[in-house]
């Protein structure tokens, strides 16, 4: 595409959204819906972000069951979809289990890019591509985005750049010697090597897993034992899917799992030496490797954001952000796509959400896009009365069935308030921490969430008379949280302020 | 390609750890989360569920009883573990007063953690028993 055909030419908009990966164009589709003027700039030469290039072995870790329980045009069905980017409209929803070719229901890297282009190509939503952000610099009227094709002035900057920068710990001596997990080779090339692997994280794993029919020996090492998802219950965790390196560790198979910090990396012989100290069983190894891969994770590409007040934790790696993904330090600009989960929320059972996947980034777009239209942009909330006596059943249907609660347990929260004069409103969903902290009129906010057991329950936040309290709902064996104990329970939990309604009639 | 600062430099100045070997240290480092709070967000909430264990690294939070304060934590302070030890929800607030960064551990990890690391649990019976006494004086 030239330049002269290239969409948002250099100007002034009234929100620049900078990414052109899922969490970017999922917040463009929402802002359009809105009838937000917006640009989006992308370094790529196409949509797709990261799924251009990564995962490395060309599978997924986020899975999309083509058959699930809910017909694919529903929105219940987005439940058992964790790669399609949403869409209201029919055509333009659950596009990625259609180009899947049923060999697994994780898609590969080429299916879940192929969805997001089908998505962008289908919505008609376009971005500035081959425009790469130089720098940035604050105005009267907001920022100033500068780019190898001009300047962009806008109110509001939305980055969503993803969690792409490659990441190395600075206290490993040697370890520019090693090459990134974004640098690996080809399987083949390990073929009969001794590899040592830094990192028991997914990607770690996930080229543990993949190596695992080339190499010789192979050695994956970090100071805290490994952790899978499906004992910690969280998708954060290494997945289920790459577990078998670790089999082969605990049988005896020749490959090794070890709980060591690595003080020092030095090149021997044409390979490495490997010094480790042992953290649950201590004691110092050194360990020769053919070849080492840093599996030590990624950073946020924030450019010249925090020399503009941008806050970080994490080692730098995030931005500090609100419960609706604006930067802590700096208003006016906002965050999408894995970034966001740098707005960690209440995170109960230490069970983060799931902002830093497609499945729980998607949700934070749509309400990042409405908080930005009522907020900055006096567009009306979109609310939906609903009668005191079909409440109960309403929400414990939500709670069996809404994708978004499912989805983002714990951390997005599906609002109604308690208005005098206007009535019950459903006011759609929200941050959940921004329900319990930020105070207001009575109201409640439910989710569902999982506990330390792995029991699955929804869960009421009832603000009254300006304080939070929180109501647990049973569980149930199938996940229909509608029983007749639940209902009798969450009508006794709402019936002050249903009772504050009807006193008011 | 990002380097950034020694985790374990920070953690070794921490009270709580200063008993640890490197090693040890770094495995810290990755088994606490680090999360950041903005000043006036609760950490601790009153009655709710499902809370962790919480090593203030930079910033300050306040003890809060019915939106009264009643202490003030800083860096190095500790906090979270009283309804972890006793399986019950917090009996009060903890509000961030500062942009705060906290080192935090899921109450469910808290038991194994100590039992793995008893110069870190001795240190936090140090500090209970300090509490313990000038509450009685």
């Amino acid at each position: 595409m030239t330049s002269a055909q290239s969409p948002f030419p250099p100007g002034s908009y009234p929100v620049v959204i900078i990414g052109s990966g899922p969490g970017g164009l999922q917040t463009s589709y929402f802002l359009t819906q809105w009838g937000i003027d917006h640009a989006i700039l992308s370094r790529d030469e196409a949509p797709g972000g990261m799924f251009q290039r990564y995962p490395l072995f060309q599978r997924l870790v986020t899975w999309t069951k083509p058959h699930a329980l809910d017909d694919r045009t529903t929105r219940e069905y987005e439940r058992y979809d964790w790669n399609s980017l949403l869409g209201t409209e029919l055509e333009n929803r659950a596009l990625v289990p259609g180009l899947m070719d049923g060999s697994s229901y994780f898609p590969s890297r080429a299916e879940m890019h192929g969805g997001i282009t089908e998505f962008a190509t289908r919505a008609g939503l376009q971005a500035s591509y081959g425009t790469e952000w130089e720098s940035t610099r604050k105005t009267e009227e907001g920022f100033t985005v500068t780019t190898n094709k001009g300047e962009y002035h806008t109110g509001l900057l939305i980055i969503a750049v993803g969690m792409t920068e490659p990441w190395k710990p600075s206290n490993i001596e040697g370890i520019d010697q090693a090459p990134h997990y974004v640098d690996v080779a080809r399987p083949t090339d390990y073929a009969g090597k001794r590899v040592f692997i830094i990192g028991k994280r997914n990607s770690g794993f996930e080229i543990a897993d993949a190596l695992l029919p080339w190499v010789k020996s192979m050695v994956i090492a970090s100071p805290r034992p490994a952790r899978f998802s499906v004992f910690v219950k969280s998708t954060a965790a290494a997945r289920a899917r790459y577990i078998q390196p670790y089999e082969d560790h605990v049988l005896g198979g020749g490959n090794l799992v070890l709980d060591a910090a690595v003080p020092r990396i030095e090149r021997h012989n044409g390979g490495y030496l490997v010094h480790t100290s042992g953290t649950t069983h201590p004691g110092d190894l050194v360990i020769e490797a053919d070849e080492v891969i840093a599996a030590t994770g990624f950073a946020t590409p924030l450019n010249d954001l925090p020399q503009l007040g941008v806050s970080t934790f994490y080692q730098g790696r995030l931005p500090a952000q609100t419960p609706f993904w604006e930067s802590a330090s700096t208003p006016g600009i906002y965050f999408a796509g894995s970034i966001t989960q740098g707005a960690i929320g209440l995170k109960k059972y230490g069970i983060p959400s799931n902002s830093a996947a497609v499945h729980g980034f998607r949700y934070n777009s749509k309400v990042l896009a409405a908080h930005i239209a009522v907020t900055h942009f006096g567009k009306q909330p979109q609310r939906r009365t609903i009668e005191p006596k079909d409440l109960v059943e309403y929400l414990l249907q939500e709670a069996s069935s809404a994708p978004e609660l499912w989805n983002q347990q714990s951390y997005l929260a599906l609002v109604v308030t308690f208005d005098r004069k206007q009535g019950i409103s459903d006011e759609g969903f929200w941050p959940l921490s921004h329900f319990v902290d930020a105070g207001g009129e009575d109201a409640i906010a439910l989710t569902v969430e999982t506990d330390d057991q792995g029991d699955i329950h929804p869960a009421i936040y009832m603000r009254s008379g300006g304080s939070v309290g929180e109501h647990l709902l049973e569980s149930h064996p199938l996940h229909q949280f509608g029983t007749k104990e639940n209902r009798t329970h969450l009508a006794s939990v709402l019936q002050p302020l249903i009772g504050k309604q009807e006193g008011s009639k | 390609m990002r380097t950034d600062g020694d985790i374990t430099q920070i953690l070794s100045g921490i009270g709580l750890f200063t008993d640890l070997t490197r090693p040890q240290l770094e495995e810290i480092a990755h088994t606490f989360d680090e999360q950041y709070f903005n000043p006036g967000e609760r950490i601790l909430r009153k009655g709710f569920t499902g809370t962790g264990f919480y090593v203030i690294v930079e910033g300050e939070a306040s003890i809060e009883v019915e939106g009264r304060a009643i202490a003030r934590l800083g860096r190095g302070d500790f906090f979270g573990e009283i309804s972890i030890l006793l399986g019950e929800p917090p009996s009060t607030d903890v509000v961030a007063i500062s942009p705060l960064t906290c080192l935090v551990l899921a109450g469910s990890d808290v038991q194994e953690f100590l039992e793995g690391h008893p110069k870190v649990m001795f240190r936090i019976l140090q500090a209970e028993a300090a509490k313990l006494r000038s509450t009685v004086q």
